[in-house]
């Protein structure tokens, strides 16, 4: 084990290199510079200020000195947010993103487990229908919507809830629930799907044949079986979840991270481009190693690299 | 059956439980008790307000953004500011003398302090002003400076920082030595990158100066009290302010929200006391009695490149500045309280020496007539020899603009027959680079300005100016230009008269199509007095606000 984590984490180091290099010089081919008030400024005055920042030495220079700074754990200062250090931008707001991404996918996956296990077990009968019925609209309404509708009936009309901000639990039950959606519909299609071919596999026949109650079959037997192809969704969709989305947080007023990485792109905020984007991909390396190892703890047939031959 | 779904019931109430469970210590926050506000508004002295974004800087050497300024203008304050009226009053300093020939002011102090309790000097100006031109800050409003002696020199790194023109005479005396007399240099100390800094307390926070609300102090009427980065942030009245006792809000808070619709809601459900609206949520809103709408002096007109041959022709220009129905896209389109422009300098952005407006002197310079515009296409057309023309219009890539674009398009090609318009949409940087490269034929274009004066829109067109990216060069109006930045700045008068003829040149020759003067909506509940809009630089200022 500890061999296969040393291998594997090269590997994760080596990409996460290939993912740096690639979207330093993909972001250098953007157009325009990364001046606030490009409008405003004669090409002299912008040579002086790029000139500041490095900008005017040749690409593969700047690419350098990047990696240089990147070793050293620092990965610059933003141009938009003037001189704020990229680390402390991403800290500011990873926490709100975090919190919200983790609960609707907690809320989103128990319940959309639920739903798909009563669908498969009750098969063909109007509760799969009506679970199916609902799984489709959640994945094709897109969460913008649903957010803005849950902000006005129950934020404006109902005044149950807060309509927006970012102080205290009940603020976050709104965007939850927009967030949640997509994930209830997506893990209850896989787990419907899943459950269907496990509940007709052979060891399913016999633990019922052995007397074991339809629940135990279904959650002890089942469930675990069918669980993997939700692990292998689940963890891709943490990782979009926990980083913050664009559009939720904005209805809703998140102080999330989800507008920086869309905000910086428009911007030409290179630190930050490149600042979100190590970020996001050093997490979705890591969600996948841990994935990988899930697959062993959940089903034992799947064994890692070093496993006794 | 009934059975069954009691269970699925069942299970969805656990999950719910387990899921609130998670949360379950920060549920049990008090919350903010704004119960009884909601009743009755007045009393209290707090604004609640709406920022778009997060505040990118409380460096008033680095800031360049709408947010950043507006804070800026209310818990800093320069030499003078503008006050209810958009007129330059004295603001850190108390009095000052003019040289005769205008290029020498020498500036008095006032007692003010800074939060920490230390005084405002005349070093603290010289510090920041000499920090906002030199080359290693990157400042990028540096320009707005360069009307200072040696200004540009220090800028471009040709002359050490210390050449600038601005001395310390003494703690309480500001000297300031100009390139030239400009007339209006009291209201362009009002600009956020004149503000002074304290230059120990900005040494002493090294890197962390204007990040953080403790890291930063104020000499303004507000000071920041609190800061959430990316959420919201605070401002309360500054106790050690010179004019503290004009000042009669109490606190302003400022959330951050991004999208319209939900600062409407937030305003419907009293969280907001202000909040802008987009066109879409102006008719829903036109006729609420607390619904507002004001115009600002951005202009915006389309660009037209005389690399090509069809806009090289004057008379293709004119059919095209004439050949759209300006009144029924801001009518239609835009509905927010823009104006169709007839003119480049916008209405109600500065008067002249006579106290008119630059507007009333030069009126409607060119204005929508299908009829003429159809007569000046066929004189183009057969000019050019041609009975097709084909033009790109090179545009934004927002909402907004896409629905200017094909508004443009379809009333060209019905007014100008034989002409194609197609549109290209780009990204905001993108945009701008084509256009300053003169990659583009036709192209939506804004501006906005940076100094009290009609300069500031006027002199774009020069020949070769940095800005002009049209190719347009005419003698006459590069003299009046050149005259009125130097040898009219001993008459104001007849330098008034060069812009205004220059304007009038600009429009003749149809460089430009005049589109629209900007304008904004928003609702702000009928409690609210007193918030003063400005034309240029920060928005607004909170100063004379108050809460009936």
């Amino acid at each position: 084990m500890a061999r296969y984590t040393l291998q594997r984490l090269i590997y994760m180091i080596i990409t996460l290199f290939i993912i740096a290099t690639a979207t330093f010089f993909l972001m250098k081919l953007l157009p325009g510079s990364p001046l606030q008030n490009q409008e405003k400024l004669s090409p002299e005055q912008q040579k002086i200020i790029l000139e500041k920042y490095g900008l005017n030495d040749p690409v593969p220079v700047q690419y350098v000195r990047y990696l240089g700074n990147l070793v050293k754990g620092d990965l610059g200062v933003s141009f938009q947010y003037d001189n704020r250090p990229v680390t402390q931008l991403i800290g500011d707001r990873i926490g709100p993103s975090a919190q919200l991404g983790f609960q609707a996918l907690v809320f989103g996956t128990i319940v959309g487990i639920l739903l798909g296990v009563i669908a498969a077990v009750r098969h063909n009968t109007a509760v799969d229908y009506g679970a199916t019925v609902l799984a489709v609209l959640g994945i094709s309404i897109p969460s913008f919507v649903f957010g803005g509708l849950l902000q006005y009936y129950i934020g404006v009309k109902l005044k149950l809830l807060p309509v927006a901000f970012w102080d205290g639990f009940e603020y976050t039950i709104m965007p939850t629930l927009a967030l949640s959606v997509f994930v209830i519909a997506s893990i209850a299609r896989f787990m419907r799907t899943e459950m269907l071919e496990v509940l007709g596999s052979d060891y399913i026949l016999t633990a019922r044949a052995k007397g074991i109650s339809g629940f135990g079959v279904i959650f002890k037997h089942g469930l675990r079986n069918a669980m993997i192809p939700i692990i292998t969704i689940l963890g891709p969709m943490a990782v979009n979840l926990m980083t913050g989305t664009l559009v939720i947080e904005q209805i809703f007023a998140v102080p999330g991270l989800g507008e920086q990485f869309v905000r910086s792109i428009n911007l030409n905020d290179y630190p930050v481009i490149m600042g979100t984007t190590i970020f996001y991909s050093a997490l979705f390396i890591f969600v996948i190693f841990i994935v990988d190892v899930l697959y062993g703890l959940i089903d034992p047939r799947i064994r890692l690299a070093g496993g006794k031959k | 059956m009934k059975k069954k779904l009691s269970i699925f019931f069942v299970l969805l109430l656990v999950a719910s439980m387990v899921l609130a469970a998670c949360g379950g210590n920060k549920a049990e926050e008090p919350k903010p008790s704004d119960e009884g506000k909601q009743e009755t508004p007045a009393k209290e002295q707090v604004l609640n307000l709406l920022e778009t974004s997060e505040i990118p800087s409380l460096d008033s050497t680095l800031a360049t953004d709408a947010v950043s300024f507006r804070v800026m203008n209310n818990v800093f304050e320069g030499l003078y500011r503008l006050d209810e009226n958009n007129q330059p009053t004295p603001g850190m300093a108390e009095s000052y003398e003019v040289s005769e020939d205008g290029k020498v002011y020498t500036f008095k102090l006032r007692d003010a302090k800074w939060s920490n309790g230390d005084a405002v000097t005349a070093n603290d100006f010289v510090y920041a002003w000499r920090k906002a031109l030199d080359p290693n800050t990157g400042a990028e409003y540096a320009y707005i400076m360069y009307d200072i002696k040696n200004a540009e020199e220090v800028n471009t790194g040709k002359v050490p920082v210390d050449q600038l023109g601005v001395k310390a005479i003494d703690d309480k005396t500001l000297q300031v030595e100009l390139k030239n007399p400009i007339p209006y240099f009291l209201s362009l100390l009002s600009f956020p990158t004149f503000y002074p800094q304290n230059e120990k307390f900005v040494k002493e926070q090294g890197d962390k100066y204007g990040l953080e609300a403790n890291t930063t102090i104020y000499n303004g009427p507000f000071v920041l009290s609190e800061w959430k980065h990316e959420q919201s942030f605070q401002l309360k009245k500054n106790e050690q302010y010179w004019d503290a006792q004009t000042v009669k809000l109490e606190t302003i808070n400022f959330n951050i929200v991004k999208d319209v619709a939900t600062g409407v809601n937030l305003y419907e459900t009293n969280k907001a006391d202000r909040v802008g609206l987009s066109a879409e949520f102006v008719d829903k809103y036109s006729s609420d009695k607390n619904f507002k709408t004001k115009s600002e002096p951005v202009l915006f007109f389309i660009r037209m490149n005389q690399k090509n041959e069809v806009l090289k022709n004057v008379n293709a220009r004119k059919a095209i500045a004439m050949g759209f129905d300006k009144e029924a896209m801001v009518a239609t389109i835009l509905n927010n309280g823009s104006k169709a422009a007839n003119y480049f300098v916008p209405e109600g952005f500065v008067t002249g020496p006579n106290g008119k407006d630059f507007r009333e002197e030069n009126g409607d310079l060119v204005t929508f007539n299908a009829e003429e515009a159809k007569k000046y296409w066929e004189q183009a057309k057969k000019e050019l020899g041609k009975d097709k023309v084909t033009l790109e219009l090179l545009n934004y890539d927002s909402e907004s603009a896409k629905k200017i674009g094909e508004f443009l398009k379809e009333q060209l090609e019905t007014n100008l027959p034989g002409l194609t318009v197609n549109i290209k949409q780009q990204p905001f940087k993108q945009k701008l680079d084509l256009e300053s490269k003169m990659q583009y034929e036709l192209s939506f274009a804004g501006w906005g300005p940076d100094y009290q004066d009609p300069m500031t829109f006027i002199d774009m067109f020069v020949t070769n100016g940095a800005h002009n990216q049209t190719g347009w060069s005419n003698a006459e109006y590069d003299k009046l230009v050149k005259d009125a930045k130097t040898t009219l700045l001993s008459d104001l008068q007849a330098r008034w008269d060069a812009m205004v003829k220059a304007e009038k040149i600009l429009l003749d020759e149809a460089v430009i199509a005049p589109m629209y003067q900007r304008g904004a909506a928003y609702l702000e509940r009928e409690y609210v007095k007193g918030i003063v809009d400005h034309p240029f630089g920060p928005d607004n200022s909170y100063k004379w606000a108050y809460i009936e």
